[in-house]
């Protein structure tokens, strides 16, 4: 990891009563640097959490935000759980599946998209809807769903 | 960002300024009126202000906030903490995300006002990661409160009473929702509930003293101060007082987010979201968000508050509302159910993982016409496996939904066994 991603993690110590509490935080400045966390780099957080490699991965296969491996350029993800499968999400999402030729969890072979599907996001008013590299896109169909992915780079 | 609420009253009446969520936007709006009443009382009066408010915890399990407050320890030699549990996950629950966005200086006031009641030096809010604008606005707003002095030593001048407040983001698991969970998740662990006891008050964050709410219980506080209690029980029931945000999702013609009296019955509250689509009509209704039983349309007039809503089977939970019209196939719904729980069990209670993968696994067998006779009594001794029987709750949670569908619905499920599939040819695709 970049030194200034080191120093970024350190900096967060003081805000919790023991350190170990910065870990999902630093968590993300490593996948800000790298876009997933590497056995590695895994490691290296570790070292500087003083914990086992093996507590690290723990907690980094428990949550569906981190990444072990390598992921697209961009994320797309689309909410499936009830309240937007209700108004066509998974028709939706089989449109989006269509178009760019991959399934639910892959990236198309270019590296630009990784897709996937999520559980509910807090968006059941505004269904059906995605999430593109962190920003909610809401109200869609699938028109409106392939119109976004389309413009990412 | 998510469409302002249809209806409002005081807790969303200014989220259709966009200042709102700005410190000069609260001030001009009246805001801090409620802390600045807090600290013309001692400590133990705001706490029995707030009990004899009645506010109930937003989060779903209604407990009294008053209440909760008081068994923090009066004196400590450790610094104590007040932990916000904004990770909020519940599949039908978006009220938590339009207070973060809209008013996130509701929260950090009502936080302060517990701060001054327990004596708590730390306050952390727990938001999911997935909500990165509602991380951004109370980042923001922090960091704006500690330029003015509202947070820091001293606060608003005010010798002795220090206060600091960290945003903290989860990382996309449902269970951090439950509060030691999230208290695991926050020291940088796997976000496994613990048993009990200790207790949060005894043993919490760090293993400090430290009290859990819900983001929109915090937000109601201010407003019970500024304003007192016989204004904020005018709101809604005896046991159940002041609003609630009701979200109304799935087959309506207006689904949002709704500020109402607790205690306004489910019909109207349906109404206000336009109703059920056009052309069809209602199936059946989960009530108080994905874990709670299911009603059928016979149930509608029942008032939305969880003493109404518990002599009724169900409860009030996080009070979002899920239409299920007449197209839909609640096989399938208990697919997508089922599936949810199976995903998002933490695993460390057999009951509940293998529980949660059986429903699921039955369901979507019965669903694509290979169910067998006999799984109609496999699914119904399910629940009792599960209920009451591990370290959290979310085990009762995944077992209720299965278990009401089954009380309400299940000829459904017999006749999909029988027919050796669906036949719900209009049904949302699986």
């Amino acid at each position: 990891m970049k030194p200034e991603t080191r120093r970024k993690i350190e900096e967060l110590y003081p805000l919790y009563p023991h350190k170990r509490g910065a870990l999902l935080p630093a968590i993300y400045l490593v996948q800000e640097e790298h876009g997933y966390v590497s056995p590695e780099a895994a490691r290296e957080l570790a070292e500087l959490f003083a914990l086992k490699p093996v507590e690290v991965w723990e907690v980094l296969s428990f949550y569906n935000m981190f990444y072990t491996e390598p992921q697209g350029r961009h994320h797309v993800y689309v909410c499936t759980n009830l309240p937007c499968s209700l108004r066509g999400a998974r028709t939706m999402l089989k449109g989006i599946e269509k178009h760019l030729g991959i399934h639910s969890g892959e990236t198309t072979s270019d590296g630009r998209v990784t897709l996937g599907h999520e559980e509910c996001l807090g968006s059941c008013g505004t269904a059906p809807m995605m999430r593109v590299d962190g920003r909610y896109c809401e109200n869609l169909d699938l028109e409106k769903a392939l119109r976004i992915v389309d413009e990412l780079e | 960002m998510l469409t302002e609420p249809f209806v409002k009253k005081y807790l969303t009446e200014h989220y259709g300024d966009d200042a709102f969520h700005t410190l000069a936007g609260y001030e001009r709006a009246g805001g801090f009126e409620g802390l600045k009443a807090a600290f013309t009382r001692k400590p133990d009066e705001v706490i029995d202000v707030v009990k004899q408010s009645g506010l109930r915890g937003r989060g779903g399990a209604g407990f009294g906030t008053g209440l909760k407050w008081s068994f923090m320890p009066k004196t400590s030699d450790r610094v104590k903490v007040l932990v916000c549990n904004g990770d909020e996950s519940e599949p039908g629950s978006f009220k938590d995300r339009i207070i973060m966005e809209r008013g996130p200086f509701q929260i950090l006031e009502g936080l302060l006002i517990a701060a001054w009641a327990t004596g708590a030096g730390k306050s952390y809010i727990y938001v999911r990661g997935e909500y990165k604008l509602p991380i951004e606005r109370l980042r923001k707003a922090v960091a704006e409160m500690y330029v003015r002095g509202y947070l820091g030593r001293g606060v608003m001048g005010k010798k002795g009473f220090d206060h600091d407040i960290v945003v903290h983001s989860g990382a996309g698991a449902y269970i951090c929702g439950e509060e030691t969970g999230l208290l695991e998740s926050l020291e940088g662990k796997k976000g496994q509930p613990r048993k009990k006891p200790p207790f949060p008050a005894q043993s919490g964050a760090f293993g400090l003293p430290t009290t859990v709410n819900n983001i929109e219980t915090f937000a109601h506080v201010p407003y019970i101060l500024a304003r007192g209690v016989p204004w904020f029980r005018g709101f809604g029931t005896e046991k159940s007082p002041g609003t609630t945000i009701f979200g109304v999702s799935g087959h309506v013609e207006r689904p949002g987010l709704f500020e109402l009296p607790l205690g306004t019955p489910l019909s109207e509250i349906i109404q206000h979201a336009g109703g059920v689509r056009r052309g069809h009509s209602i199936k059946a209704v989960i009530p108080g968000g994905m874990s709670m039983p299911v009603l059928p349309p016979s149930q509608l007039d029942v008032k939305m508050a969880e003493e109404f809503l518990s002599e009724r089977g169900t409860h009030l939970g996080t009070g979002g509302v899920m239409v299920m019209d007449d197209t839909t196939c609640l096989v399938r719904a208990m697919c997508v159910i089922g599936y949810f729980f199976r995903d998002e069990s933490c695993g460390q209670c057999t009951q509940c993982r293998e529980g949660t993968g059986w429903v699921h696994k039955i369901c979507e067998r019965i669903e694509a016409g290979r169910g067998r006779a006999s799984d109609m009594d496999l699914l119904a001794s399910i629940p009792g496996m599960m209920e009451g029987q591990t370290i959290c709750a979310f085990a009762d949670a995944a077992a209720w939904p299965l278990q009401a569908m089954l009380k309400h619905f299940r000829g459904e499920f017999e006749d999909h066994i029988v027919r050796g599939g669906c036949s719900f040819p209009e049904s949302f695709e699986l």
